[in-house]
Parts: structure tokens; C-alpha cells; sequence
């Protein structure tokens, strides 16, 4: 039984990460039309700004929880400004092979100064240590994890859903041309919205870092399993990717535990069962 | 620098300042060149009305003017700034408020959000009250999302919800198009009840008969060029040229 709940809980971190890249993805993709392949390499660039901070500036945890969104952020608009929306109204492979060859520069990059192996990234003071539940022990820092992600996941579909600018953002996605008639400033709107989805993949990344190392690979491993929880959930729905994100981490989790060997395909699995059924994803519109 | 209205400008009405010039305006969809070179003007205070075939550029005008055509040359004029390089967010700022044909209702969005979507841009638009005033259907569906709606709720909405940013030059394109007669009428007494309240309109219409009952001035459209201008006065005498012209 104790590895069973051991099993659930590494699907539930796992299922942090994915709802976070996945939620990045699809308010990327509402707004930008764009698949957005340099994710996993911008999730890599917040546990790397996060080893910097720290190493470097002495700038703890909690800092970085805060700048390494924001810095990644601003990296990923100065991209948007001087890359991707040149690709507004082209066909979804555009962007698709700019942002994987955004990807591979990245990692290239930092595969070239740090290798393959992992920078170690402690876990802060704060959040050492455990919990005796009884029936298992919980890690404090992993607890915190599926918490905050959780916050923030539902904080960003409230912002999305409930919010006068969450509403702008669901008409520019609808009709961009007529809500930019309406006086708004789409091509900024745009830029923030990149770098919102850009700053939620870095801030996994931040998460990440006391958990998996910091490594120039971390993101590439990682993304591939996403995009398929992204093709699970459906395209365009923030809500979905969210629920799907937590649910196929929890299922991956369960796998381990009943079917070790399959733990690794059961996702792609389920990709495959629900394309054949509901090829728009289980939340998704048509495109 | 206060500038006096252009000498040039045909003052057809005393209805107020010249606040919309439209000189030789060409405009181009992709490779297609669809106005060749549109002059007319508006007056503060009136409702004007293009009228023409389909097809003979009447909404292309309207989004030249509101700035979302790609490719435009020529001069468009309001309040004596020339905005035919300005970008349709800007366009907006400075007062005017577009309402499309295809009526444009966010399905994302239910009908409060629509209401609420357009920015103020500067004041003195009409508060809620007066809105749902206008269009008591409205409040009634605040919660319903705004594709659910019928066609004329639809188009009572789009309407409303320009009427509040504060922009005072509206421009409606066939916003009788596919409706009841009843709710045309209705559409037609807030046109006119707008323009009791200071609007100025520039109203693209198909329907002549209905545009008869709410405009000062015509304006017929063809192969891209305005072709011939009377106001509402003229119209009898006009009203054979105007049955060759719409061909009805």
C-alpha cells in the first residue's frame, strides 16, 4: 500500500508539471495560432535562472519563484516581437519549425557551457523535511509543489475565464481584427500573452529544479509527454489542459504501480485511444 | 490650431461641422482592387447612408475608414486628422465605433461580457441604464452566452455595445439584414432616438425603404466610386435614377 500512495504522489508532481506546460501551450495557442515547440526549453531556462539567481546573486527560492517567470518572460516576448509574429496567418508549421529550432539552439546553448548531467538545486530551508500521514510519508517540498501548482493553474483560468481581460483575450482569440476595431492593442496583447505562457513553463521550471536537478535536457524529456497530454486534453480549452494535466500524471502514477512496464507508453496509449475516438481532444473545439 | 472646414468640402447640410472627409479612397483586398477613389463627406449630427449593389464597396469603405482594410491610399479625414495610416486601435480612440455585418457577437463570451467588451475611449457615452433602456431584451439575457441569442437580439447587442465606449461617429453595416419587420422597425426608432441624442451615423443599407425612414442624406455606391449624393428632400424627384441604380 506505501508504494502505491508513493506511486500516486509522484503522479501528482508529475501532473503539476504537466498541467502547468499545458496550460502555457494552449493560452499560447488560443492567441498566437502557434505550437509553441520551445516550451520545454523555456521550462529548462527557469530552473537554470533559478541556479543562477542562486549561485550567483545569492537569490533564494522565493525570489526566484517571482524573477525567473518574469525573466524567461521577457526573453520569450522579445521572441514573439522579433520572431513569432511574423508568422501571424501562416500555416501551423511555421511556427511549429521556428519554435523547435528556437529549441535546439536553446538546449545547444546550454548543453555547450554546462554538459548533460545536473546542476543540484536544494530544496529551501522552509520546505525540508516531511510528514508522517500514517500511511505514508509526504515530503514537504513535494506537498508544496501540487499545491502551488494548483493555485496557480486555477488563478490563470479564473484570470482567463472570469476577469475583463481574460475576456479580451477570449474575443482577440475569436476576432482579433474586430476587438483591435474596438480600441484595443491586439499586437501587445499578444506579446503579454506569450509571455504569460512563456512565464508558467519557467515557473515549473523553478519548481522543478529541487526535484529533477537542473539540466539542459530536462525540458526536451518532459515536453514530449506534454504535447501528448495537450492532444489528450484538446487544443484550446484552459480548464481542460488543467484537469487532464493532473489526471494522466495520476494515471502514469497508478500504471507504475500495477503495470510498471507500461508506465512510460500509457500515456501515449490514451493519445492514440482518444485521437481515434475525439480527434479535436476531449475538451477541444475543432480547429 | 483651430482649422476652418475645408473649402473643397461640399456643404450639402447646416446640420454641424464637417467631422468625416473622404477623399479619393482606394482600397485593396490582397490583389483585388475594390474602391477606386471614393469622395464624400459626413456632418456632425446627421445620418448618412450608403447605398449600392452588393459587392459595390459600401462595407469595404466602412473598414477603410476604420482602419482594418490592409492595403489603403487616398485621404480619410476626421475631425481634420488624416487617419488613413492610423491603426484601427487608434482609429477607435480618437471616437469612432464600428458595428460589422456579421454582427460580430463573441461566442466565448456571454452577453454582459459582450456589452462590456469595448473600452470607454472617451466620455459620454450612454450609461447601462439608458441602454437596456434601448434594448430591454438585453438585460434580460445578461447571462446567456451571446451566440445564443436571436439574429435581432444579436444585432441589438452589437449595436449596444459601441453605444457606451463614448464614441460619438458610429458605423453600422446592414444592421436590418435577415431580420423581422418588427424588429427593423425597432431598430429604426433607436437610430432615430440616437440621433436626437447627438450621434453622428454612417449607415450602410440594402434595405432602401427602411433606409428612407432614418437617414438626411444617400450617397449610391458603384464599382467602387461614390456615383451620385442627394439628401432625404431630393428623394422623390431622385426616385427613379435611384430604382435604376439599386436595380430594384
Amino acid at each position: 500500500m506505501q508504494a502505491l500512495y508513493a506511486q500516486l504522489l509522484v503522479g501528482l508532481i508529475n501532473g503539476s508539471f504537466y498541467a502547468l506546460l499545458s496550460l502555457g501551450l494552449a493560452v499560447i495557442f488560443g492567441m498566437l495560432n502557434i505550437i509553441n515547440f520551445a516550451h520545454g526549453a523555456l521550462y529548462m531556462m527557469g530552473a537554470f535562472v533559478a541556479y543562477f539567481l542562486l549561485s550567483l546573486g545569492g537569490i533564494n527560492y522565493w525570489w526566484a519563484l517571482l524573477l525567473a517567470p518574469v525573466i524567461v518572460g521577457i526573453f520569450g516576448m522579445i521572441l514573439e516581437r522579433t520572431m513569432l509574429q511574423w508568422l501571424t496567418g501562416l500555416d501551423h508549421l511555421y511556427g511549429l519549425l521556428l519554435t523547435f529550432g528556437i529549441a535546439l539552439i536553446v538546449q545547444g546553448v546550454f548543453q555547450n557551457y554546462f554538459g548533460s548531467s545536473g546542476l543540484p538545486y536544494a530544496i529551501p530551508d522552509q520546505l525540508k523535511g516531511g510528514l508522517n500521514l500514517g500511511f505514508m510519508f509526504l515530503p514537504v517540498y513535494r506537498a508544496w509543489v501540487v499545491i502551488f501548482s494548483l493555485v496557480v493553474c486555477i488563478a490563470t483560468w479564473f484570470l482567463i475565464e472570469k476577469t475583463r481581460l481574460g475576456a479580451y483575450l477570449r474575443a482577440a482569440t475569436e476576432n482579433p481584427t474586430l476587438v483591435r476595431a474596438f480600441g484595443i492593442n491586439v499586437p501587445r496583447m499578444i506579446t503579454l500573452t506569450y509571455g504569460l505562457g512563456v512565464g508558467l513553463a519557467a515557473l515549473a521550471g523553478v519548481l522543478s529544479a529541487p526535484i529533477n536537478q537542473v539540466r539542459p535536457l530536462m525540458g526536451a524529456d518532459l515536453i514530449i509527454v506534454v504535447f501528448a497530454v495537450v492532444v489528450i486534453g484538446g487544443m484550446g480549452s484552459i480548464m481542460g489542459s488543467i484537469i487532464t494535466g493532473f489526471a494522466l500524471g495520476v494515471i502514469e502514477g497508478l500504471t507504475k504501480y500495477f503495470y510498471p512496464e507500461a508506465s512510460n507508453t500509457v500515456v501515449f496509449v490514451l493519445m492514440v485511444l482518444v485521437l481515434l475516438v475525439k480527434p479535436t481532444g476531449l475538451t477541444g473545439r475543432a480547429a | 490650431m483651430p482649422e476652418t472646414a475645408t473649402a473643397d468640402a461640399p456643404a450639402k447640410t447646416a446640420a454641424g461641422g464637417n467631422i468625416l472627409q473622404v477623399r479619393n479612397l482606394e482600397a485593396w483586398y490582397g490583389e483585388s482592387h475594390i474602391l477606386h477613389g471614393i469622395n464624400f463627406d459626413v456632418n456632425a449630427g446627421e445620418v448618412v447612408t450608403l447605398l449600392g449593389r452588393n459587392g459595390a464597396g459600401k462595407t469595404t469603405t466602412l473598414k477603410s475608414i476604420m482602419g482594418i482594410i490592409g492595403k489603403r491610399t487616398g485621404a480619410v479625414k476626421f475631425n481634420n486628422q488624416d487617419i488613413i495610416r492610423t491603426t484601427s486601435d487608434k482609429i477607435a480612440r480618437m471616437g469612432i465605433a464600428f458595428c460589422p455585418e456579421e454582427r460580430g457577437i463573441f461566442s466565448s463570451l456571454d452577453v454582459r461580457e459582450n456589452l462590456l467588451l469595448p473600452p470607454v475611449v472617451r466620455p459620454g457615452g450612454l450609461p447601462l441604464e439608458q441602454i437596456f433602456d434601448l434594448f430591454p431584451n438585453l438585460k434580460e439575457r445578461l447571462n446567456s452566452q451571446g451566440t445564443k441569442l436571436s439574429g435581432g437580439e444579436q444585432q441589438m447587442l452589437a449595436i449596444a455595445r459601441i453605444l457606451r465606449t463614448g464614441a460619438s461617429f458610429l458605423m453600422l453595416d446592414e444592421p436590418t439584414e435577415g431580420l423581422a419587420p418588427v424588429i427593423i422597425q425597432q431598430i429604426g426608432h433607436t437610430i432615430a432616438r440616437l440621433k436626437k441624442e447627438g450621434f453622428t451615423i454612417l449607415l450602410v443599407e440594402q434595405n432602401f425603404r427602411f433606409a428612407s425612414t432614418v437617414a438626411d442624406r444617400y450617397y449610391v455606391v458603384e464599382h467602387g466610386k461614390i456615383i451620385d449624393g442627394f439628401s432625404n428632400a431630393e428623394l422623390a424627384a431622385n426616385m427613379d435614377k435611384l430604382h435604376t441604380y439599386l436595380g430594384v
